[in-house]
Formats: structure tokens, sequence, C-alpha cells
């Protein structure tokens, strides 16, 4: 297996306040990685960091380039994708439009055949194609959000919270496809709150308490691990 | 008052309506995009209309030196930006980059302003020399506080402004011009007596709004400006690079204002200090539609310029004061009636 995101002892400090410290992290080719913890333990930031939203310390190595100077903008056309947290749709534009916009660095010519896999993702977005993004469901943004990261075909997805303020139907629909992504030789980065569905879908998994790294290790093994399963997946929901 | 001169001042208030319009939309485009209340947009128009007066009488207009040193500033800064990454064929790049088209333009301004090849030429010319003005200045000016509030920008857009007055007072001196007309003539339509160059000043505008609609509704170019100034973050997210936004921003208002300065400069006398009032009509029009929309501040502006035109013949002394007052009551209203927006991020 090849590494395609190498993360060296990341920290990011908003003022004084240390939000993220000395994490490292790696994501292989075409593997699943899923980073869980509470609330407020530094999820976000992290990919935030890892994306060039946030000045960070550390070193962050996407397929074998140190990226640390490359602006978020220029990551995307490196092939690096994050769907946030908050989404980040453009809302008075149409469905479509905002799947127009993901492929900005790819160009017109790839636009139709990128649009067609994506609807053949998610078919509820060719349905909703005219509509503006902000009259959408919040399971259908999520659809969006992705779709229009997809639009990109980037080799790393970073997704925040896909499940968050989902229908437990749709959290399964959703986590069937980065399941399914991950086939198709994308590697995943997924944030969750969700750590059993986030668990269950991972090839590896981090545990990050109050900005660091405590726990990492194969997914299975995560789940396995009693202390785990009382702090974080006691009250999760049973997706599959 | 009878009929004949409401229909004169109608005219002559939707002529200048027409302009306002322009100068609304170069604001609400930039301020949507970049967050920055162009002040010096009314310095676009007077530098355009003075430099094709320039033109016009065989002189190579002093707007050049002003292309020639934001490009080296911005050529300046660039290379120094890459310099600290340690990068220094990139930085060379962008030192060549920036500076050799406004080198080029300059100097071919420079040749071919003796020659007065006539009217389109100079048009062109004022084209070329204005246009990379715009975000040369952006560079310059407003990128490095790109995540600066929008009151820091508004202070710096002053700021440039008050530079850019000074400067047009050097290079083109305290006279005022006037231009010839773009096309002279003038018809009676019904009870209308109509110039030619003011039907060019509405069909201008009204092409230019088509153009733009277009350019925002069919272009990615212009999905990705609507997009940046819908959502930055996500903007940035599809790859839009906030700073190619700007600029591309930035070309449109100095275009737009390149468009205004030849429709106004042969009715209008302008002064390298006339760009504020200008301006500042286009603002209290851009002001109106919320700074946020395109039909509404053009809508307004109309209203601006027949404001204008009818307390012009009732009340001359104070036809500025009525029409800056105007805003007013706007802003009262508008203060009322919509929920306090917390700027982004």
């Amino acid at each position: 297996m090849t590494i395609l995101l190498e993360v060296e002892n990341l920290s990011v400090s908003y003022g004084r306040v240390e939000a993220v410290r000395d994490v490292s992290l790696e994501v292989g080719t075409g593997r699943i990685a899923s980073v869980i913890g509470a609330n407020g333990a530094g999820k976000t930031t992290l990919l935030a960091a890892i994306m060039g939203l946030l000045p960070c310390r550390g070193r962050i190595m996407f397929d074998g380039q140190d990226i640390g100077r490359v602006p978020a903008e220029e990551r995307v056309a490196l092939g690096m994708s994050l769907v946030p947290e908050q989404r980040d749709l453009f809302g008075s534009m149409t469905v479509l439009e905002n799947l127009e916009l993901g492929s900005f660095r790819r160009g017109r010519a790839e636009i139709s055949e990128r649009l067609e896999s994506v609807f053949a993702l998610f078919p509820r977005l060719r349905e909703r194609r005219g509509q503006d993004a902000g009259t959408l469901s919040g399971g259908e943004r999520q659809m969006l959000a992705m779709g229009r990261a997809l639009m990109a075909r980037p080799r790393l997805l970073m997704l925040d919270e896909p499940s968050l303020g989902l229908a437990p139907l749709i959290v399964r629909d959703i986590m069937r496809t980065i399941d399914e992504l991950r086939g198709s030789g994308v590697s995943v980065l997924l944030v969750e709150q969700n750590a059993r569905a986030a668990l269950q879908i991972a090839d590896t998994g981090l545990v990050m308490e109050l900005g660091e790294a405590t726990v990492r290790g194969p997914a299975a093994d995560l789940i396995a691990d009693p202390r785990i399963s009382e702090l974080y997946l006691g009250r999760a929901v049973e997706v599959r | 008052m009878d009929s004949t001169i409401a229909l004169f001042l109608i005219q002559d208030g939707v002529i200048n309506g027409a302009i306002y319009a322009l100068l609304a939309v170069a604001l609400v485009l930039v301020f949507a995009v970049t967050r920055v209340i162009l002040v010096p947009q009314g310095d676009f128009v007077t530098f355009g209309g003075l430099s094709l007066a320039a033109l016009e009488a065989g002189r190579t207009p002093g707007a050049i030196w002003l292309l020639v040193m934001l490009a080296a500033a911005a050529a300046v800064m660039d290379a120094f930006v890459a310099a600290r990454e340690g990068d220094v064929g990139k930085a060379v790049r962008l030192l060549l980059r920036n500076l050799l088209p406004a080198l080029l333009i300059a100097a071919a301004v420079h040749l071919l302003a003796p020659l007065r090849l006539g009217m389109a030429v100079n048009v062109l010319l004022v084209i070329a020399i204005t246009v990379p003005i715009g975000p040369y200045l952006y560079r310059v000016a407003f990128q490095p506080l790109a995540d600066a509030s929008v009151l820091v920008l508004l202070i710096a857009a002053v700021g440039v402004h008050l530079a850019l007055t000074a400067l047009g007072l050097v290079l083109f001196g305290a006279e005022g011009y006037r231009t010839a007309p773009v096309i002279s003539g003038s018809f009676e339509i019904g009870p209308f007596f109509v110039s030619a160059q003011s039907l060019l000043v509405l069909a201008a505008t009204l092409i230019l709004l088509a153009a733009l609609a277009l350019f925002f509704g069919r272009t990615l170019i212009g999905k990705a400006l609507r997009a940046s100034a819908i959502n930055r973050r996500g903007a940035r997210l599809v790859g839009i690079p906030t700073m190619l936004s700007g600029r591309i921003a930035f070309a449109m208002a100095a275009a737009i204002g390149v468009v205004s300065a030849v429709l106004i400069a042969p009715l209008t006398t302008l002064y390298y200090d006339s760009g504020f009032i200008i301006g500042l009509k286009g603002f209290v029009a851009a002001i109106i539609g919320g700074l946020a929309a395109y039909p509404p501040a053009v809508a307004a502006a109309m209203a601006v310029g027949l404001l204008e035109s009818f307390s012009s013949f009732w009340a001359s002394a104070f036809k500025e004061a009525i029409v800056f007052a105007a805003i007013v009551p706007v802003l009262l209203w508008r203060s009322l009636t919509t929920q306090h927006a917390d700027e982004e991020e």
C-alpha cells in the first residue's frame, strides 16, 4: 500500500490556545481513515489545516510532495477535496451550477462526464439539478456537497461530519457511498462524531482528545477496544 | 413647467441614470466579490475620459505612467512573496509577467498617440491603459488586506481614491476636457428631440448590462465570481483563487469605467477630480439597491438620474444635496426593515 497523505506533528493555534497539538496521521491510497472524538477535540481544525485553510506547524506531504506552502485552491488542483461541516454550498445558485463549479480546476471538457458519474452516485441530485442549492433538504445538501467535491476528481476526499443532522437512513446511504468511493480508488479521510458508523467502514482509525491524537490503529481494533467502546460507541446509532 | 421641459428633463435624467447604472453595477460587482466599496470607481471614469481627450489631441496620456508605476509595484510585491518562499525562478517570472505587459502597452500608446488614428483606435488604447490598472490596483492596495473587515477595506478604498485624484492632477493637469461625441447628429422621435450620443449611451448601457447577465449566467468564470461572492470559503474549496476573482472583478470595474468614460466625456467636462461626484451618484444607487443585486441598483440609478435632472430644474443650486440626501430615507428604511447581518467569518 502506498501512502497518499502523510501528516507529521501538525499543530494549530488560535492565538494562545493550541487547538491541535502534534497530530500525525497517514492515509493510504484507496483507504479510508476515520478520525473520531468528542465535540471540540480539534477534528474540524485538523481537516481545515490539512486543506490549507488554516495556518499550521508541522509537515503535510501529499503524494510525496511537501504541500505546506501550497494554498488551498492549489491543493484542490493537486487532488484534495474537503467537504466541510457547514457544506459551504452556493445557496442562491442551482444544483447544476454548484456541481459545475466543482470542476472549476478541471475545465469545461470534463464537466459532462463527471456530472454523469456524480448523478449515478446521487440520483436525487439529477432530479434537483435546476433547483437552488439553498432550498435543498439536509440530506440533499450533504449529497450536493459531496457531489461538488467529487466533480474535482479528487484523489483524497476529506469529509467533516458527513452524517451531522441527518436521518439514520440517509447516514447509511452516505456511508455506503463513501465505501463505494474507496472501491473506485479514492482515499477518504473521514471525521465523525458518529464513531461507530465511521469506524465500521474505515481501514484505520484515530481518536482525538483535547487536540491530541490519543489512540490509533486498525479500525477493527478500535471497535474492539473496550475503553473506546464505552466512550465513543456506546450511544451511537447502529447503521448496518 | 410644461410637457416639453418635462420630456427634456426625463431624457436628460435617463441618460445620466444610464451612466450611473453602469457605475452602480461596477460597485455591486466589486463589493460582492471582494467586499471592497470601490470609491475609486469614478476615478476610472476620469482617467479613461481624460486619456481619451489626450489621445484626441495627439498627446500621450499621463495615465500610462500610473499603469507602469502600479505594474512595477505589483511586480515587486509578487516577486517579494515568491522570493520569501525561496523560489527565485518564480520571483523573476512574476516580476516579468507583471511588468512586461504594462511596458508594452505604455510603449504602444506612446508611439501611436501622435498619429491620431481616430476614435476607434483611441478607445482601444484607452481600454488597454485603463483596464489593467484595475487588477494592478487590486494587487497593490487590496489583495494584502483580503481578509480584513469591510471597514478597513473602505478606508483603503478612500486612500486609493485620494491618491488617484492627486496623481490625476499631476498626470493630466488641472484643466477640464470634453471629448468629441462618438457619433454626432440628432433626431426627432415624437415629442423628443434626441441626440445620437444620448441614444448611444442608452444602447451601450443596455448592451453592457445584457452582456454582464450572460457572463454571470453562462460562463464558468462568471459563475465562479458569483460563487466567490456567495461563499468565499466554498469558492476556495472548489479551487477558485480569491486573488483571481478579485483581479477579474477589478478589471471588469475598470472596463465598465472606460465605457462610462467614453459615454460621458462628450456630455460633461471632466476634471482630474470629477470622479468622486460621479462615483458617489453610482454609489447612492448601489446603496439603494442594497449593494447586493443588479436590477434594483439599475432601477435606483435611473431614479437618481431623474431626481438629479428634475432638481436641477427646480433648485439647481441644491441638486447635489438633493441627490445625496435621497440616500438618508433609504438607509433609514433599510435599517428598519432588514435584519442586521453579521459580517462573514
